[in-house]
């Protein structure tokens, strides 16, 4: 019944017929990016954060035609068309939270961190691939949806174009804002790991902080304003309600809170167990 | 081949793993057995550097797991059964470890083919059954051609095909050279698949030895005498090899020698024995036996194991 080997003779390590390489970064991106393009729900919800922000964007156009002296600033402003931002940040933050909580509710990050036993070069990947996806979709469908939507405008009256001053600032911003949470989002996965509970700590940074920070007088309101959503408002939004940080202290403090997601991720994912 | 030392893992008050200290040698089966709950998952967690000890040392093949450079060449893991996120094929999960090595679609193909998934690989994983999982699992365990296998329970909600077929396969692997580690925390699996048992209970390290030295012992038979001197027939009766348990007062259990001797011992002593009964064991009794202090879960139904 045994094949008793004798152990203390010792013998030729086994063959391994298969080829295999170093892990590196490189190679765990491309295993990253299969697992992002092999599940449905990835282009899903990428499709729905893509396709909300255009008809938001349509829908806010057709509303401001024509002027009628009712209608509100912002819709009004150049980053107008552009809400949709508001729904996008939850899809895509969202989507970033899952691309990493996933692998803590379904068991899968025991084989990745088998494979990449490391551990960091997944975040890398992660952050490689889930940035690369963010910035290029985010990218696409905020110019698209506003030259869609100024070109709705355009039919009635006198919108505004990319050659507008400052609009590149604002759509490029908008894009910027959409990538940056969305990594924000894959970060906060790793730190809080359980899906519900980063999706809940993910929306509550960005949503209800904010508001929370109204409650607390003028010193509550300073402080909201280095909060990512409103940080990223100070760059994106043609004319934020005040205060607001200029926008480039806007972009460094919002660059800062993904900084310090990346550093505690880290952390996180190399001293706790898996 | 994987060697632990003092290998301990505490969670809070709980000790989980508790000094553990063996080695798993290549061109042999190694059986990890022990009840739900005696730290064996947590053991192969720890080779494999997904849980950190809280103190001792566990190094594969020469060095701790995450220094390879080549890591799904040097272990084949199984873990848990099913963990493949629900809306991914099969051959996409497996695709995904396969590039962190760029291992071969081709070779990703092959090893489907020998786990005999092919004709659900395409299919979102959702829908598998364990069987079907754990064949998924031990097709990505097999993806490098590794060198050492870590299975952790790998016979669970395998069909008796399924069961026979892994058993075969092990065997083969280690008569390759391979060392092959794999858990269970059933004793009649293990004897029919394991070279050499590693038995554990509550953590701590009950035996370390060769199947056929683990059945010699384990299933040895065991003589109950009744005697009102008790006592001193143990002491005339103690020796290296034999064993000897107070049951009651009156009732010794022997191990280790026959009824004939232990008779033959009484009545040169003068003692009056009123009963003597030689009982059979089984393996599975004496595994239960071994264990049975080391036993977390007790349950009425033989439920999946969850250790």
């Amino acid at each position: 019944m045994t094949l008793a080997i004798d152990p203390t003779v010792s013998q030729p390590a086994a063959r391994t017929a298969v080829p295999s390489d170093p892990v590196t970064v490189a190679s765990v991106t491309k295993s990253e990016w299969v697992k992002f393009r092999s599940l449905r729900s990835s282009w899903a919800v990428l499709g729905a954060a893509v396709l909300g922000m255009l008809v938001i964007g349509l829908i806010v156009a057709y509303n401001t035609r024509h002027l009628t002296g009712h209608q509100a600033a912002e819709d009004l402003a150049p980053s107008g068309t552009l809400q949709g931002y508001y729904l996008g940040q939850l899809l895509i933050g969202s989507l970033g939270v899952l691309f990493v909580s996933s692998e803590f509710s379904t068991g899968v990050i025991g084989s990745t961190f088998s494979a990449v036993p490391r551990r960091l070069p997944v975040l890398w990947a992660k952050l490689a691939v889930f940035g690369a996806v963010a910035a290029a979709s985010m990218t696409a469908i905020t110019v698209l949806t506003f030259v869609a939507a100024q070109a709705v405008i355009g039919h009635y009256r006198t919108g505004f174009s990319l050659a507008d001053p400052g609009v590149w600032r604002l759509v490029l911003g908008t894009s910027l804002y959409l990538a940056l949470v969305a990594l924000l989002g894959g970060m906060i996965g790793w730190i809080v790991r359980s899906t519900p509970g980063a999706l809940v700590s993910y929306l509550g940074l960005l949503l209800l902080l904010p508001l929370l920070g109204g409650l607390f007088g003028s010193a509550g309101k300073h402080a909201v304003q280095f909060l990512p959503s409103e940080a990223g408002a100070a760059f994106m939004v043609s004319a934020p309600e005040s205060p607001h940080l200029s926008p480039g202290a806007g972009l460094l403090v919002l660059l800062g809170w993904v900084a310090a997601g990346v550093v505690v991720a880290a952390i996180s994912l190399r001293r706790r167990d898996a | 081949m994987i060697r632990a030392n003092g290998l301990t893992k505490r969670y809070g008050e709980k000790v989980a793993v508790d000094n553990l200290t063996f080695t798993v040698r290549p061109g042999m089966v190694t059986g990890f057995l022990g009840p739900n709950g005696a730290g064996k998952s947590t053991t192969m967690r720890m080779i494999l550097g997904l849980d950190s000890p809280t103190s001792g040392s566990v190094i594969v093949n020469g060095k701790p797991f995450a220094e390879h450079k080549r890591p799904l060449a040097q272990v084949g893991g199984l873990l848990e059964a099913r963990a493949v996120h629900p809306g991914r094929s099969a051959r996409n999960h497996l695709l995904a470890i396969a590039a962190t090595a760029r291992i071969s679609a081709k070779r990703v193909d092959q090893v489907i083919d020998m786990v005999g998934l092919s004709d659900v690989a395409g299919r979102r994983a959702g829908a598998f059954s364990l069987g079907m999982g754990q064949r998924l699992g031990i097709a990505s365990a097999l993806l490098a051609d590794p060198q050492t296998l870590i299975l952790d329970e790998p016979v669970n909600g395998l069909d008796p095909d399924g069961v026979l077929w892994i058993r075969n396969l092990l065997k083969g692997l280690a008569a390759e050279g391979r060392t092959v580690f794999l858990s269970s925390h059933l004793m009649s699996e293990m004897a029919l698949t394991a070279d050499h048992v590693i038995l554990v209970g509550k953590g701590r390290l009950l035996r370390d030895e060769s199947m056929a030295a683990f059945i010699a012992s384990a299933s040895s038979d065991v003589v109950r005498v009744r005697s009102p001197q008790a006592d001193r027939l143990a002491g005339l009766l103690a020796g290296t090899d034999v064993t000897v348990r107070s049951v009651t007062d009156q009732t010794l259990e022997v191990q280790g020698l026959s009824s004939d001797h232990i008779g033959i011992t009484a009545a040169e002593n003068g003692i009056t024995v009123l009963e003597l009964a030689t009982e059979s064991a089984s393996l599975e009794e004496a595994y239960m036996a071994l264990t049975n202090d080391a036993i977390d879960y007790r349950s009425t139904t033989d439920m999946k194991d969850a250790a």
